[in-house]
Order: structure tokens, then C-alpha cells, then sequence
């Protein structure tokens, strides 16, 4: 009877111990020291607000950890999780520290959103349209790529630049061997977080090329990912379900796809050191020469601090790639289009995807529903990147916080790098707008947000442990990551504010679909407002920017030429130009279509002053060139060919004449035409009088009665047939070249 | 047609350290390097004289463009003067950090000279800020192109924050001009780089040509003892120095040493400078030396905690301080007035870290002189003195070369770096010169013109042509892998030159191109030979006889029709009518194959060996 017993009594903790538990350890405020006993644990550990600490220590804990808030230190010592996780909408946080992740995402209905959030990462990309975004922070990145219909834009720069909306069979693995690739050009930061599966372990050994606000950011979101990935612990096991008999049984496109083996584990903080220590520096316009055979300059594409666009040209041929581009004016120095000119191929990437919305209307909804639900006492909560359009964010609040009345709530922007990438941004004066740029000047910090962090109104910090619990008011405004909902402190928001229909989350980024990042945390009070700001080209921008640089060719990805599948009708919205564009899918080779006819080539000077010119035509001039070529690192010069080294002594010299001829490149053409009597009037110069002219059909054969010879002469033929008489042919012959043109 | 031969011309308008102002001509185009004015002087001679220039018409129609390398006003002191005064409206180019501070010090020099000294005929703050519109920023490597044919391109120089070294490029010719540049990296700056870029002509500075400075570390040991003796004994230290540039690293490794010691004692800066000085620092963080931009986020180095702004009334508080003021010639402000409340005392001492110019009273205590003449503050003054002041200098004084100059050895080792194909020497003294000059002149041709001397550095550049790519694979295939320099291949072909295309193509493509019909001239020859056999067995012959000479070409043996082939050419066996053992050889071959086909009739006239291996 000691259960009810139990519940009366005032020293509870020592009864228990030989008690039927768990319904009295509600009433009890002591409850910690009591569990730590207990058989029965579980129901009871529901209602305690002191979980935490009971819970490490607990054998039990599997059932318990589910309803508790500080979850993943506690899972980590729970060896039943999974039957659990079944019955839990919070699952994904317990699933990430679960050694037997395996089998309850076989078993679990919500498996899809779950999986979403743990080390196992691969089902999460498959079951996302926007694939490419994700990918970014998956650790089995590599294989991705080699699936991205876009492989060989990837390799040119970015490899995850668009969404892949389809599963399509995985490619050959020997469609590309990444250790014969030159060179990487980078783009912009986005696009490079998949370097590190290139530079290391694939046997990579060429020079990446980025600018330095592109290595830099780059650095600090590959640093995020990383610090992001090392909090979860890693799942060494789950591996059973890549086998070929249980993948049949998944759900989804997840059981379609190919080589799951093939899926790699996110980089270390060494790989990406390692990895960013292989690129080289270059400013926009800077030309750098690859092998001496093309150059390559990055030129400002105005999507983010540092962004470019590539040309690749050699004296005759110029590729311009266009990846992520904008018009709009925001913080990055604008884009450099005249140069794209007169470019024979245009790849052309990156386009906005959000094609029908419009990025300033979105700022203002973004603004004003900020302030609705500041005012009605709530809390927004804004998942983005910790750089980029976050900048024009905070600039936009600083210019809106004291009209909408909001100087005392505080901005809160969690991320490990939050600092870092806040300072950064403030240090690339040269590759700001022109606006921007003049603030330096005066001298003064060129973003808003130095001000705001001045006046406390922006706040920094690394995680939400530290400073950040003892310093965090409500109502407040977090910015932090990351965007997908999957990782990074943002979950934690969820946990903490989705019940509540007072807060709201605003979409920014417009690489995810909203409906699938918030899918896991449903049923949600908390209000959703999408307001994706996508500065990128869209198809009316496109169209009216060819029309100025006009390429000779244009290279696109497939999904380019038609309406998106959702809106087919919309043909707006897709890529019409006057000349069809030349699109590329996965895995399909495009040869380009290029003439190469010329190359550049020096004369050394030399050899230009003794070439002897004629005038062939009025205004054209030919001169034979002989010399000989030199061809080092692609270059070509011509040099004068060295004199023959002076006669040898006299005892050899007779033997000169048996010595053949040098094997060398033949006599110059000849052309023109012989005039009979211009000809007849030489010959008698030179003592040759006695001819006999004979008309033929196509012109005259000339005797030459005393020196035994015969020319015969038509209009473009001259044969001259001259027996045993050497010294009487070479005068014939030199008389006749006076009348010819060599070439 | 073709301009086989070209040249750069330079014309320094000054040569001493006084400052910098050169004109350079290359392939026609005119480019002003740095519009600098000299600090030793208080007339007109400070500026340049641009009626050299000026006597044929307007500055914008001669120049193309101007660019500066940094904001040290022997660099850029007389910019406004030039694009205001003189009159120039083209392109002024320089990097970011120095379009921010230059018209600073400009706009801080003009009003010690204007307000302080009452002296007219100077550039307005107006003045400095149009000529500030004229400026088109620089960013490092970024090729620019100032018009078709010229670009220019900046390197990084280290000197100061800011600091560029510039590439001049018109067609094949290229200049580099250095500015003044540092090849060791200090405590704020990283060293100058320049890639092989083999330009035709490096003008670089000298102001330290001879000496091979001892180490940095050794340097700056030494500072710091001395600094710390005077401020143990009770004495003033005082430095003057430019706002920007050395000033920043000097502090630096004070604000070291006074943490590491413990000191106390206070170290000011003068004028409200520092501060916006050290936030130029902080937003061009990227312009430092690697170590700092590495921990810029954590610890900005250009926050000092023991760094006070100083105020002119500290000067006469007792006690040790040492204080940085400006400027660092001691030719005027604030620097000069401390300097004269503290001479007197030989408790106290005044350390150069930087180059003086001639004429200023740094220059002159530096050459030992005790006795100094200080000029009155106006005529009105002069006048009652009758005679001028005299300062009587008892505290010690100390020079330490901090100044960012490469010495003799970076000097090299930018020529190395660079390996240009002539040298001219600026910015230096010419004695010191004269001996670098001697040094550098072993390896190449190096010039050191006077002031307003015009140098000509003839060039020879390669001549740019396009050559058919089909051409050029055949000639490539033939090549081989490797040359040999023994047998070099000549490469045939023929230079259309249109308009002004210089196109290389094959003989047989440029006749098709042009319209030209080709003239075939053959040769035939007939050879009587005397051989006792039969034809076919002449043949045989004739076939082995000439494959054992022409060792090295196709020799074919063609029995079905009676010949043999020696590459093109044919050579036809038929016995003589009359007589079966005289055989005639019938030769025929092109004109292209000229030299081949008469070789094969001289040889053969001499008949067949009897003997055939």
C-alpha cells in the first residue's frame, strides 16, 4: 500500500525507495534525488521541471528525454529511444543522438521530417525540392554533386547552384575524373561549400581562384556548417538501411536512389582549412593567366560581397560564365555588364527562384509584419544565412526601427560567426556599392549595423548557451540559422515559440520551401509569414540584359527553357530569347560551338625587320615569313633561324655536294603568270636569242636552239625541261621567278 | 606599316626625396607619377614646375592620366595645386585608402601653411575637395583601362597603408613604377610583391640605396631602451611623426612594451588624429599585414590603452611622457612647438624615426647642428626683432631609420622579382644613387636622370601577329615533343597584312584568301646513265643507291611503273633506243621541291656506284 502512502508523506524521497513510485513523485519538489532510485521512472519525469539533471543519471531515460527541453544532453545516455520517437512530433532532436536511428525511421510514419534533422542526412535531400541549398549542409555532399544535373557548371564554379527537382539516375562514376580539373572559379560564397570534397582526397591538384570577400565569408559559413555538424554527435551505425533490400522498403523518392553508399560525411574544420589554403586571391578585373593559353577575370556580378562573374577568353575566343547576378541596387558594388560584351558563349546560371517576387515588396511585408507582432507583444523569428542578405535586413530595420516605434525591443543574431561575419562585412569598403564606399571616407563603418551594435540594439552572439540566456528579453527579434529549420540554433526557437500564435517566423531565404521546413514542427500556433528576398536575375531581367551584351550563344540549364512544372502556363516565366539557348542536362556533354581559327603568335623583332613586304592588292600586303617557332607554356614566338655555322675546313669541302639537301619545309608558293614577250625581252638580256615560240591551245612552248631547252608556258604552268645543263636551268629558273610571286 | 621600334621616355621633375613628380611617355601615351610637393621649401619651388608641360597647351591634353602611389606629400602635396591651380580635369588614379586620407593631410598641411603661416597663393579646402572628385579609385590588381590602348594595374608596396605600386602597360611596353615601398613587412604592414611581369623599364626609389639597414628586431630593441632610459631618468621623449603610417606602428610596439614592463609613465598622441586615424586602419584592415587581419575580430591592434590624446597644455607637466606629434619633419605644428619647449633640457630627447628633408629643422638637428634659426611668425615680427631667434638645442638627439623604405637589398630583390630590362632610379640622393646604380648596372641598363632630365629607353618589343591555328598545329605536329637545338625547323608562311591585322597563315591558305591562283613551275631533266643491266634491275639499283644517300626521306620503289620516288619527285627508268645498256633517267619535280630535284640530277649525272650496300 505504500502508494498512497507515499503521497502523504512530507520526507517522500526516502519512502520511495521502497515504493511503487511514479505517481507520487508528482506532488514532490524534491524529485531529483528520488529518481535517481527509482524503477519506474518514466510517467513521473514528464512533469518535472528539473529534468536535466535527473535524467543523465537515469537508466530509463529513454521515455523521459522526449518531453524535456534539454534534450540532447540527456539522450546521449539512452539506449531505448526508439520506440519513443514514435509517438513524439519533437522527434528529431532525440533521433540525433540515437544510436538505433535505423530502425525507428523504418517504423515511424513521420520518418520523413525527422530524418531530416540528424547526421543521416541523405534523406533529407532526396525528399526536398530545393535540393542544392540543403545539400550545402549535408555531409554526404559529394555524391550530391555528381547527381546535380548541372555537373559541369558545378565544376566550373558552383556546385550547388540549382535545385534539383528530380531524381534521375546517378552518373557514371567515370563520367569525370576530379583530378584532371585546372582550375576552380568560384562565384560567390554560396558556391563554394562543397570545395572541400574537390581539393582533398579526390586528387585535385590545380589553383581555385575566388576573391577575397569570397574566400573570406565563404570561410566563415564553412566554419558555421562545420561547428553546426560537430554538436550533433555522429551516428556510426546507421548504415543498414543503404543496403539494397531495405532501401526497396523506404518511403518516398528515397528508395529510387542509386549509390547511397557513395554518400560522404560533412568535412572537418581541417579539411576546410586545408581546402581554402589551395585558393588564390584575385580582384575583379584582374586578369590572371591560366597555362599562357586563356585568361580569366572576375568581374562584379552584384549578388553579394565579392560575387563574380567569370569571363575565360583567349585573344579570339571569350566564355563569359554568369552565375548569380543582380541589378538591384543593394550593398554589393554593382554589376559589371559592359564587359560581358561580344562574348561568344554566355553560361548562364544562377537565376532568381522566386521568379514572381518582387525583392522590395517582400523588404516591406518583411518590415511591417515584424512590427504587427512586436506590437502585439510577440516574438519573429528570422532564419537566414549569416551573411549576405542579412546585411540589407539589419539596414532596412535600422532606417525602420524608430519610425515603427520598435527603438527598445532587442535584435538578437545568434550564429557562431555572427561577430565574425558582422566585422567582415565592414572591412570590404572596395567591394561595396558606391555609397558604401564613400562612407569610408569620413571616416565610417559602412553598414548600418555597427551603429546598431553601438547603441545595444543589435545583439551578437555565438550560441544561445552563454551570455545569451542571462541576457535574452522578450518580445525580441532573433536572426540566426539555419534557414532549412534542420540544424543550428533555430530549432530551438521552434521548440521554444511555435506554441504560441502571438510569435511569428519569417521566411527569408529563398532556397527552401517554407511548407517543408516548418512540416516537422506541425501543428504550429505560431504565425508563418514568407517573404523570400531573392535579388537574383529574373527572366524579364535576363532577357533585357542579353539584348545589350548580346553573346553569340547562350548556355543554359534545361529548367531554364520551359515554364516551371507548377506553372506551366506561366510563359513568362522562362528564357526567350531570339536564338534558342543551347541547354544542358545532368550528365549530358555539351561540345560548344566554337571556331577556333587564330592564335597569337611574336615575331621577335629581328625577324619582323628583315621580312620584305609586297603589295598584292591595294591595301593588302604579304611577306613570306621563314623562321622558326618556339612554343613554350602556350606561347608562341617566331625567331629569325640562326645563320648556318661557317663553311668547314676545305678537306671536307668536297664532299659537300654528296651531302643531301636538308629535310626542310619547302620553297614558297608561287603564283601570278609569265608574260611571253616581258619574258623573251629577259631572255635576250641574258644572252639567250635564238627561241623558237610555238603556239599551243593553252599558251606557247619556247625552244631554245643553242642551249638545248624547252619552257613550255601556260597561263598558271611553266615547265621548263633542260637536260645536262645545271647552270642553264637555275638562270632559266631565276628568270622565271622574277615574274612570280612567292608566297 | 608597322611600328617595329618604339620607346618610353621619364622625365622626374625632382629627384631628391624633396618629392616626387615623373612624367612618362610610352607608345604615345603621357602619364603623370605622383604630383608631389617638396616640405624643405616655403616658395614656389615646393611645387613642381608644370610650365614645362604647360608651354604647349592645357595639362588635360597632354596627360592621359595621373596616378598616385601614396598619401605622403612628397606624393601628392601638389595635386590640388596641378588639377586646380594649373588645371587639370582627366583621371587621377590612386587606391581607396589613399583617396580617404590624402586630402586629410592635405587639407591639415594646407592649414598649418595658409592659417598658422598667413601665406597666400595655396590650394582652398575647395580646391582639395574637387580635385578629390577627380579621383577614380585603384584596387589592388585590378587591370584598368584608362583608354583602349593603356592600362594600368596595382600592386601592393607596403610603405603605408595604401601604398601601390603601379604597372603602365600600352600594347607590349610596360613601365612599373615603384612609389616608395618596403620588401620587409613591419608590425602593421606586409611587404611589397610584384609578379614577373618583365616590365621594359622600373623606375624605383632609392631614398636608402646604400644602406643595408641592420635587423628589424635590433631596431627596434634599441628604440624601446631608449625610450625607457629617458622616461627612468625624468625626461620627455618626443617623436614626431606622421599622423598615419609609421606613427601606428611605433605605437603598437610601445603599447607592447609599456603592458609587458608595466610602466606607467604616459604616452600621448598629439592632435584629435589618432583616433580617426586608427579607425582609417581598422575599415582598411585588409590593406595590414596578415597577422593583424588574421585577428581583427577578436583584438583590433589599433585600440591603445596606454595611448592618450594629448593636449598642448600637458607639454610643461613635470614628470617623463613621451609624446607623438605631427609632423615628422619638424618643420611645423605642434611637433615643432613641443620641440621648442623641450630643447633646452638635456634631460629630454627627440627621436627621428623617419627620412628628413633638407631644410627643415629635423634635417638640421639631425646633422648635428646645435644653434638653430627659427624664421619670426610674420615680418611684423622679424622686424622687431631685427634679428632672427636663435634656439639653443641641448636635448639628445636620436634617429632611427623606421622609415618604410626598401634599403639596397630590397631593392634587389624587387629587381628580382620583377626583372624589368632597364632600371631608373628617383627619390633618392644622388650620391647615394650613383653607387646603387653602379651595383644594379652589372646585371643591366640603369638610368639615373637629373632633375627635369629626360630619359629615352629604347624598347624592342615583339611584334603580335595572328597566326592560323591550323598552321600552327601542322608546324607543332612536325616539331615534336622536343626541339632540337641542333637541327632547328623553320616554319614557312605568309603575313597578310590588311588594314591593320597582321594575320600568319599558310602559303596555300593565303592564296585562296587573296584570290591568287597558283603558278606551277616544274622541272623535268634527262639523265643518261650507263648500267649493263636490265631495266628493272637499273631500277633496283637506282632505288638503293639513292635510299643509302638520302638517309632521312621517303624513297619508294615503284617497279609497275618504272620509277622511284624520292619524296614528290619521279624518277623514270627507260632504256635508250640505240643501245639497251645506256639508260635514260627521266627527273621531274616542282619547283617546291627545288633544291632536292637538283641535287637528284647532279647526282645522278655522276652515275651509279659499282658497289651498293
Amino acid at each position: 500500500m505504500l502508494f498512497y502512502v507515499v503521497i502523504c508523506c512530507p520526507m517522500l524521497s526516502y519512502v520511495i525507495l521502497c515504493s511503487m513510485l511514479f505517481c507520487v513523485v508528482l506532488c514532490y519538489s524534491l524529485l531529483p534525488y528520488v529518481i535517481l532510485c527509482c524503477p519506474m521512472l518514466f510517467c513521473v519525469v514528464l512533469c518535472c521541471p528539473m529534468l536535466s539533471y535527473v535524467v543523465l543519471c537515469c537508466p530509463m531515460l529513454s521515455y523521459v528525454v522526449l518531453c524535456c527541453s534539454v534534450l540532447s544532453y540527456v539522450v546521449l545516455c539512452c539506449s531505448m529511444l526508439f520506440y519513443v520517437v514514435l509517438c513524439y512530433s519533437v522527434l528529431f532532436c532525440v533521433v540525433l543522438c540515437c544510436p538505433m536511428l535505423f530502425y525507428v525511421v523504418l517504423c515511424c510514419p513521420v520518418l520523413f521530417y525527422v530524418v531530416l534533422c540528424c547526421s543521416v542526412l541523405s534523406y533529407v535531400v532526396l525528399c526536398y525540392s530545393m535540393l542544392s541549398y540543403v545539400v550545402l549542409c549535408c555531409p554526404m555532399l559529394s555524391c550530391v554533386v555528381l547527381c546535380c544535373p548541372m555537373l559541369f557548371c558545378v565544376v566550373l564554379c558552383c556546385p550547388m547552384l540549382f535545385p534539383v527537382l528530380t531524381l534521375t539516375p546517378p552518373p557514371q562514376r567515370e563520367l569525370m575524373d576530379l583530378s584532371t580539373i585546372d582550375v576552380i572559379l568560384i562565384s560567390n560564397y554560396h558556391c563554394m561549400m562543397a570545395l572541400p570534397y574537390i581539393t582533398e582526397h579526390s586528387g585535385f591538384t590545380g589553383a581555385v581562384y575566388a576573391t577575397e570577400p569570397t574566400l573570406q565569408i565563404g570561410r566563415l559559413l564553412m566554419e558555421e556548417l562545420v561547428n553546426h555538424m560537430e554538436r550533433v554527435p555522429k551516428a556510426q551505425t546507421a548504415t543498414c538501411w543503404k543496403n539494397k533490400e531495405i532501401q526497396r522498403l523506404l518511403p518516398g523518392p528515397l528508395k529510387d536512389v542509386a549509390e547511397v553508399w557513395a554518400w560522404k560525411r560533412c568535412y572537418t574544420i581541417q579539411e576546410v582549412n586545408s581546402a581554402l589554403s589551395k585558393v588564390q586571391l584575385v580582384g575583379y578585373s584582374q586578369k590572371v593567366e591560366l597555362f599562357g593559353a586563356v585568361q580569366v577575370s572576375p568581374l562584379s556580378s552584384g549578388y553579394s560581397l565579392g560575387s563574380s562573374n567569370w569571363i575565360i577568353q583567349s585573344h579570339y575566343e571569350k566564355v563569359s560564365y554568369m552565375s548569380g547576378s543582380s541589378l538591384l541596387t543593394t550593398h554589393p558594388q554593382p554589376m559589371d555588364q559592359s564587359s560581358l560584351k561580344n562574348s561568344d558563349i554566355l553560361i548562364l546560371t544562377g537565376l532568381t527562384q522566386m521568379p514572381t517576387a518582387n525583392p522590395d515588396g517582400m523588404l516591406g511585408e518583411f518590415c511591417s509584419n515584424l512590427a504587427m507582432t512586436i506590437r502585439a507583444g510577440g516574438n519573429v523569428l528570422v532564419p537566414c544565412y549569416s551573411s549576405g542578405v542579412i546585411y540589407d535586413l539589419l539596414e532596412c530595420l535600422y532606417q525602420f526601427i524608430d519610425s515603427a516605434n520598435l527603438g527598445s525591443t532587442p535584435f538578437y543574431f545568434i550564429s557562431p560567426i555572427a561577430n565574425s561575419s558582422l566585422e567582415f562585412s565592414q572591412i570590404f569598403a572596395e567591394w561595396l556599392c558606391h555609397n558604401k564606399q564613400s562612407k569610408v571616407y569620413l571616416p565610417e563603418p559602412p553598414f548600418p549595423h555597427a551603429e546598431l551594435i553601438q547603441t545595444n540594439k543589435l545583439k551578437h552572439y555565438p550560441s544561445i548557451h552563454g551570455d545569451f540566456s542571462s541576457e535574452f528579453r522578450q518580445p525580441c527579434v532573433v536572426f540566426t540559422g539555419h534557414p532549412s529549420l534542420r540544424f543550428g540554433d533555430v530549432v530551438h526557437f521552434m521548440e521554444l515559440w511555435g506554441r504560441s500564435s502571438l510569435n511569428t517566423i519569417i521566411f527569408t531565404e529563398p532556397d527552401f520551401s517554407y511548407l517543408d521546413a516548418l512540416a516537422p514542427y506541425q501543428p504550429l500556433a505560431m504565425k508563418c509569414v514568407y517573404c523570400p528576398i531573392d535579388t537574383r536575375l529574373n527572366f524579364h531581367q535576363v532577357s533585357k540584359l542579353l539584348k545589350e551584351i548580346q553573346p553569340l550563344h547562350v548556355v543554359c540549364p534545361e529548367q531554364y527553357t520551359q515554364p516551371p512544372p507548377a506553372q506551366s502556363h506561366r510563359s513568362d516565366l522562362m528564357l526567350e530569347l531570339p536564338a534558342p539557348p543551347l541547354p544542358y542536362r545532368r550528365c549530358s556533354v555539351l561540345s560548344l560551338p566554337f571556331r577556333r581559327r587564330y592564335e597569337r603568335i611574336h615575331l621577335l623583332p629581328e625577324l619582323a625587320k628583315s621580312l620584305v613586304p609586297s603589295e598584292v592588292k591595294p591595301g593588302v600586303s604579304v611577306a613570306t615569313v621563314s623562321g622558326m617557332l618556339q612554343s613554350k607554356d602556350n606561347k608562341h614566338t617566331l625567331m629569325s633561324v640562326p645563320r648556318p655555322p661557317p663553311a668547314a675546313p676545305t678537306k671536307k669541302r668536297k664532299r659537300v655536294a654528296e651531302e643531301p639537301p636538308e629535310l626542310l619545309a619547302p620553297k614558297p608558293l608561287l603564283s601570278g603568270a609569265v608574260p611571253l614577250d616581258g619574258f623573251l625581252a629577259t631572255l635576250h638580256k641574258h644572252g639567250v636569242s635564238e627561241v623558237k615560240v610555238e603556239e599551243t591551245a593553252d599558251g606557247h612552248i619556247l625552244h631554245l636552239q643553242a642551249e638545248d631547252a624547252l619552257i613550255q608556258m601556260e597561263a598558271h604552268a611553266t615547265h621548263i625541261v633542260c637536260d645536262n645543263n645545271e647552270p642553264m636551268r637555275t638562270t632559266l629558273r631565276d628568270l622565271v621567278l622574277r615574274f612570280l610571286q612567292k608566297l | 606599316r608597322e611600328n617595329f621600334c618604339s620607346s618610353i621616355t621619364a622625365e622626374p621633375a625632382m629627384i631628391d626625396v624633396g618629392r616626387s613628380c615623373i612624367l612618362v611617355s610610352i607608345g604615345g601615351k603621357n602619364i603623370m607619377l605622383d604630383c608631389g610637393m617638396h616640405m624643405g621649401f616655403n616658395d614656389d619651388r615646393r611645387f613642381p614646375d608644370f610650365s614645362y608641360i604647360t608651354q604647349n597647351g592645357r595639362l588635360t591634353e597632354f596627360l592621359d592620366c595621373v596616378i598616385i602611389s601614396h598619401f605622403h606629400l612628397d606624393h601628392c602635396g601638389a595635386l590640388p595645386y596641378m588639377s586646380e591651380m594649373v588645371g587639370y580635369d582627366g583621371p587621377i588614379y590612386m587606391t581607396h585608402p589613399t583617396k580617404a586620407i590624402c586630402p586629410i593631410l592635405l587639407e591639415d598641411f594646407r592649414k598649418i601653411t595658409v592659417d598658422k603661416k598667413g601665406e597666400t597663393n595655396f590650394f582652398t579646402s575647395q580646391m582639395i575637395k574637387d580635385c578629390m572628385k577627380k579621383v577614380v579609385p585603384l584596387n589592388l590588381h585590378q587591370t584598368v583601362q584608362v583608354d583602349e590602348e593603356l592600362e594600368i594595374k596595382a600592386y601592393y608596396a607596403g610603405h603605408v597603408l595604401g601604398a601601390a605600386m603601379v604597372q603602365i602597360k600600352v600594347g607590349s611596353e610596360s613601365v612599373v613604377y615603384t612609389g616608395d615601398y618596403n620588401m620587409t613587412p613591419d608590425r602593421h604592414l606586409g611587404a611589397a610583391w610584384i609578379d614577373k611581369c618583365r616590365p621594359d623599364l622600373l623606375i624605383s626609389e632609392s631614398t636608402y640605396a646604400t644602406t643595408i639597414r641592420d635587423s628589424k628586431r635590433c631596431r627596434e630593441r634599441d628604440f624601446l631602451k631608449k625610450v625607457h632610459e629617458t622616461v627612468e631618468r625624468g625626461g620627455k621623449v618626443l617623436i614626431p611623426v606622421f599622423a598615419l603610417g609609421r606613427a601606428q606602428e611605433l605605437c603598437i610596439l610601445l603599447e607592447t612594451f609599456w603592458e609587458r614592463m608595466n610602466l606607467k609613465a604616459p604616452i600621448y598622441f598629439s592632435t584629435g588624429m589618432t583616433e580617426k586615424a586608427n579607425h582609417y586602419y581598422k575599415l582598411f584592415i585588409t590593406w595590414t599585414n596578415q597577422k593583424i587581419r588574421k585577428t581583427f575580430v577578436q583584438r583590433n591592434m589599433f585600440e591603445f590603452k596606454h595611448i592618450k590624446p594629448f593636449d598642448r597644455s600637458y607639454a610643461d607637466n613635470p614628470g617623463p611622457m613621451v609624446v607623438f606629434a605631427t609632423p615628422g619633419m619638424l618643420h611645423a605644428g605642434q611637433s615643432l612647438q613641443i620641440f621648442k619647449k623641450w630643447a633646452g633640457n638635456e634631460k629630454n630627447m627627440v627621436i627621428m624615426p623617419g627620412y628628413c628633408v633638407q631644410g627643415t629643422i629635423g634635417h638640421k638637428i639631425l646633422n648635428g647642428q646645435r644653434k638653430l634659426e627659427l624664421e619670426g611668425r610674420s615680418t611684423v615680427e622679424k622686424f622687431f626683432y631685427l634679428k632672427s631667434l636663435y634656439l639653443e638645442v641641448k636635448l639628445q638627439v636620436e634617429y632611427m631609420s623606421f622609415s618604410a623604405h626598401a634599403d639596397a637589398k630590397g631593392i634587389m630583390q624587387l629587381i628580382r622579382m620583377a626583372e624589368p630590362r632597364n632600371m631608373l632610379l628617383v627619390h633618392g640622393e644622388a650620391v647615394k644613387m650613383e653607387f646603387l646604380k653602379g651595383k644594379i648596372e652589372q646585371e643591366f641598363n640603369c638610368y639615373m636622370p637629373a632633375n627635369g632630365e629626360t630619359t629615352t629607353v629604347t624598347t624592342n618589343p615583339n611584334v603580335p601577329v595572328d597566326i592560323s591555328l591550323n598552321l600552327l598545329k601542322r608546324e607543332m605536329s612536325l616539331g615534336g615533343t622536343l626541339p632540337d637545338p641542333k637541327k632547328p625547323r623553320t616554319m614557312h608562311g605568309t603575313l597578310i597584312m590588311k588594314e591593320n591585322s597582321l594575320r600568319l597563315v599558310s602559303p596555300e591558305q593565303a592564296m585562296k584568301e587573296l584570290g591568287l591562283s597558283e603558278h606551277h613551275l616544274r622541272f623535268t631533266c634527262r639523265v643518261q646513265l650507263q648500267d649493263p643491266h636490265s631495266d628493272a634491275d637499273t631500277l633496283h639499283r637506282i632505288y638503293m643507291h639513292l635510299k643509302s644517300v638520302l638517309k632521312g626521306y621517303t624513297t619508294q620503289h615503284l617497279p609497275d611503273s618504272m620509277s622511284v620516288m624520292v619524296e614528290s619527285i619521279v624518277v623514270k627508268v627507260s632504256s635508250s633506243t640505240e643501245d639497251p645498256n645506256t639508260k635514260v633517267l627521266l627527273l621531274s619535280w616542282s619547283y617546291q621541291d627545288e633544291d632536292l630535284g637538283s641535287f637528284l640530277s647532279t647526282l645522278l649525272k655522276k652515275g651509279l656506284p659499282s658497289v651498293l650496300c
